[in-house]
């Protein structure tokens, strides 16, 4: 194996390890990390939406960013750029949460669900490669968003950077703006918003796995979109070891639980699983990379992805305020019918960008 | 010399067009893109396909690169 691969598994494994010790640590079961949750814990903290459950500034994200843009910047590639279809990036942002939400969880989550012997993550898994094969199919008739366009100075790029720190300023603060309404900062003291690993050791493993996700190019969708597209495996490899790692471990500390059946923060709903996934698949190809990886992007000066990830959180104040987001109980019919209009109107999106030239 | 211009694309469009330049019978390629990854991507496809890799610049915000047999 060449030193590429053998870089990329390596990472794989320091992740799945990380996440299976946030876990250890406090987070809530086979949720080490998940982009979409953590955004969507976020997103409640501010109040965007008032989901009481799920409200929580995420450590793991702040990390996130500030090692992904610290491993850009010293490699020379930090760079502010921008202007590629802007709003139409941030509805994809917004129907891709919308899909996490109705199967709970990111792509990253899903791998790290199987680990822990979660099946209904196997049936997303599923799910989110047909949808990634359904993107293909626009990518492959000439679909383009558009060149983005490197900006004139780099100020552009930090805009995203600035605001995650401010967010870390106001979580160490623990300033509430309006204490007599509880928040915001709104602190969840039930599940799984209020369980959560210690914040210094939440905000250090996001900024390894920050520096890695940005050295690796780590994305899921990315990984099957390559090795559909050109027979490339390095990414997968790399997920390939999130799974080793966190399936060792689980087993090794007896977390593993086979089964569709109780296992934390999911559902059974197995078409709504399967669809949820989809939709997150479909919104990653045409968006070129998976929630993690626009997070990533966004870390790198790239302000389209940043406002994806803007429409991520759009996404998921939307989903709960409008009933949108799937329980432990199974998905909602406001949810169902969302999805499917997620996936009609993505589909249109993907229809409408196409190349004439191509 | 067929050329391409892929600066600004997102992934994995970049990889796409020099594929779709290739399938056209294409035997040389000038393509010139602006982000690292992108480079990374194209060198690693063309490398797969059998092709050469010659970087003719590198600067910081820009690369260009003739791929042949």
């Amino acid at each position: 194996m060449d030193k590429g691969k053998i870089f990329m598994v390596v990472t794989g494994l320091i992740i799945g390890g990380l996440a299976v010790l946030l876990v250890a640590q406090g987070n809530p079961g086979n949720m080490g990390f998940c982009i979409a949750c953590f955004l969507r814990d976020t997103a409640g903290a501010l109040g965007f939406h008032r989901a009481a459950a799920v409200q929580y500034v995420r450590p793991e994200l702040i990390g996130l960013v500030i090692g992904a843009f610290g491993a850009a910047f010293a490699a020379g590639e930090f760079k502010s750029r921008g202007g590629s279809s802007t709003l139409v990036r941030f509805l994809l942002g917004v129907f891709m949460m919308i899909g996490a939400l109705v199967f709970l969880g990111c792509p990253l989550r899903d791998i790290l669900r199987m680990g822990g012997g979660d099946l209904n993550a196997v049936v997303g898994l599923a799910g989110f490669i047909v949808g990634i094969l359904w993107g293909i199919f626009f990518l492959k008739r000439g679909f383009n968003l558009g060149a983005a366009k490197a900006e004139p100075t780099s100020a552009g790029g930090y805009v995203y950077v600035g605001a995650t720190l401010l967010l870390l300023v106001l979580l160490l603060a623990g300033i509430s703006f309006n204490p007599a309404g509880g928040g915001p900062l709104f602190f969840s003291t039930v599940a799984p918003g209020s369980l959560r690993a210690p914040l210094w050791i939440a905000l250090g493993a996001g900024v390894v796995v920050g520096i890695l996700a940005q050295r690796a190019r780590l994305c899921l969708s990315g990984g099957f979109r390559d090795f559909f597209l050109i027979r490339e495996t390095g990414l997968l490899l790399a997920y390939g070891g999130i799974f080793l790692a966190v399936l060792v471990l689980n087993l090794y500390l007896g977390k593993f639980n086979l089964g569709f059946a109780g296992q934390p923060v999911a559902h059974t709903n197995h078409i709504f699983n399967f669809l949820g996934l989809f939709l997150v698949g479909q919104c990653a190809v045409l968006l070129g990379g998976c929630p993690l990886r626009q997070m990533i992007l966004g870390s790198e000066g790239d302000m389209d992805a940043a406002v994806t990830v803007v429409g991520m959180m759009a996404g998921a104040a939307i989903a709960h305020n409008f009933m949108l987001a799937s329980s432990g109980k199974g998905s909602t019919s406001f949810g169902e019918i969302a999805l499917i209009a997620g996936i009609v109107i993505v589909s249109i999106i993907g229809w409408a960008y196409r190349e004439v030239d191509a | 010399m067929d050329t391409l211009d892929v600066r600004g694309l997102s992934c994995p469009l970049p990889v796409l067009k020099t594929k779709k330049a290739l399938d056209k019978g294409s035997q040389e390629l000038q393509i010139t893109g602006n982000s690292k990854v992108s480079q990374e991507n194209v060198s690693k496809f063309a490398v797969s396909q059998g092709f050469k890799v010659n970087l003719i610049n590198e600067s910081p915000g820009e690369w260009t690169m003739i791929i042949n047999k």
